[in-house]
């Protein structure tokens, strides 16, 4: 054994957090599933964990960030806000696929927060240099 | 025997509605609410699939859920009638069955 244990936890050196690329791919619509929702809300809980965070939003994904969403009469919590305050959590890389907004007949003026449109194949080779992919 | 379908999952995402419309018959009523309501909207890939169905059959689209998606009763194609609760209750009523495609 070349490295004696320390004796007490505490007094091990505290290391550098290792910074990955995280990836969350978000390919539902909101409000008919849960899936939409509980994406946002693990994206907040591992900001805390200062990771390097991209959102993409594909296939029905697009639709979580439809501008004027009105839930008062369906009860359910209007979560898309929440999409404005990401940046506040150092969230900022937010892609959104250009087919997936085509098919739709939507455009980014659609969409309630600054984002980057990137074609599909750009999204390949994007999704190719993460280390950690979460999928919603 | 009048038939009232219901249709609740986007058309981009599931083959829902194409099922429906492959085994409704000529004359019954569909409703599309929840994610449903994304084929009654202008502009997508799936609006020319619904303007030929309000041909055969009489289509509705629930006002609460086009709503709660962003989307105005402005982009609900021409032919489709928007309705809320209570409409979705008299459709309930005026027809002798339902078949709720899941």
């Amino acid at each position: 054994m070349s490295t004696p244990m320390p004796s007490e936890p505490w007094e091990q050196q505290e290391k550098a957090p290792a910074v990955k690329k995280f990836m969350y791919v978000n390919r539902r619509a909101p409000y008919g599933t849960i899936y939409a929702l509980e994406s946002l809300e693990v994206v907040l809980i591992a900001a805390a964990f200062e990771q390097d965070v991209s959102l993409v939003f594909i296939d029905d994904g697009v639709y979580q960030l439809k501008k004027g969403q009105d839930t008062g009469e369906i009860g359910m919590k209007n979560f898309s806000p929440t999409f404005r305050a990401l940046e506040g959590y150092d969230v900022e890389k937010l892609y959104v696929e250009k087919e997936s907004l085509w098919t739709r007949g939507l455009t980014e003026d659609d969409l309630v927060v600054p984002v980057q449109v990137v074609a599909r194949e750009e999204l390949r080779e994007f999704m190719d240099q993460q280390e950690v992919i979460l999928s919603f | 025997m009048t038939m009232l379908h219901t249709v609740n999952k986007s058309p981009f995402e599931r083959r829902t509605l194409d099922s429906c419309l492959g085994h409704a018959l000529k004359g019954s009523a569909i409703l599309l609410l929840e994610d449903g309501i994304y084929a009654a909207l202008e502009g997508t890939v799936v609006t020319d699939k619904i303007k030929d169905a309000t041909r055969e059959h009489p289509i509705y689209v629930l006002g609460p859920d086009v709503r709660a998606r962003g989307m105005s009763e402005e982009q609900v194609i021409e032919g489709v009638s928007v309705v809320g609760y209570d409409g979705f209750v008299d459709l309930v009523a005026a027809h002798d069955n339902i078949q709720s495609w899941l």
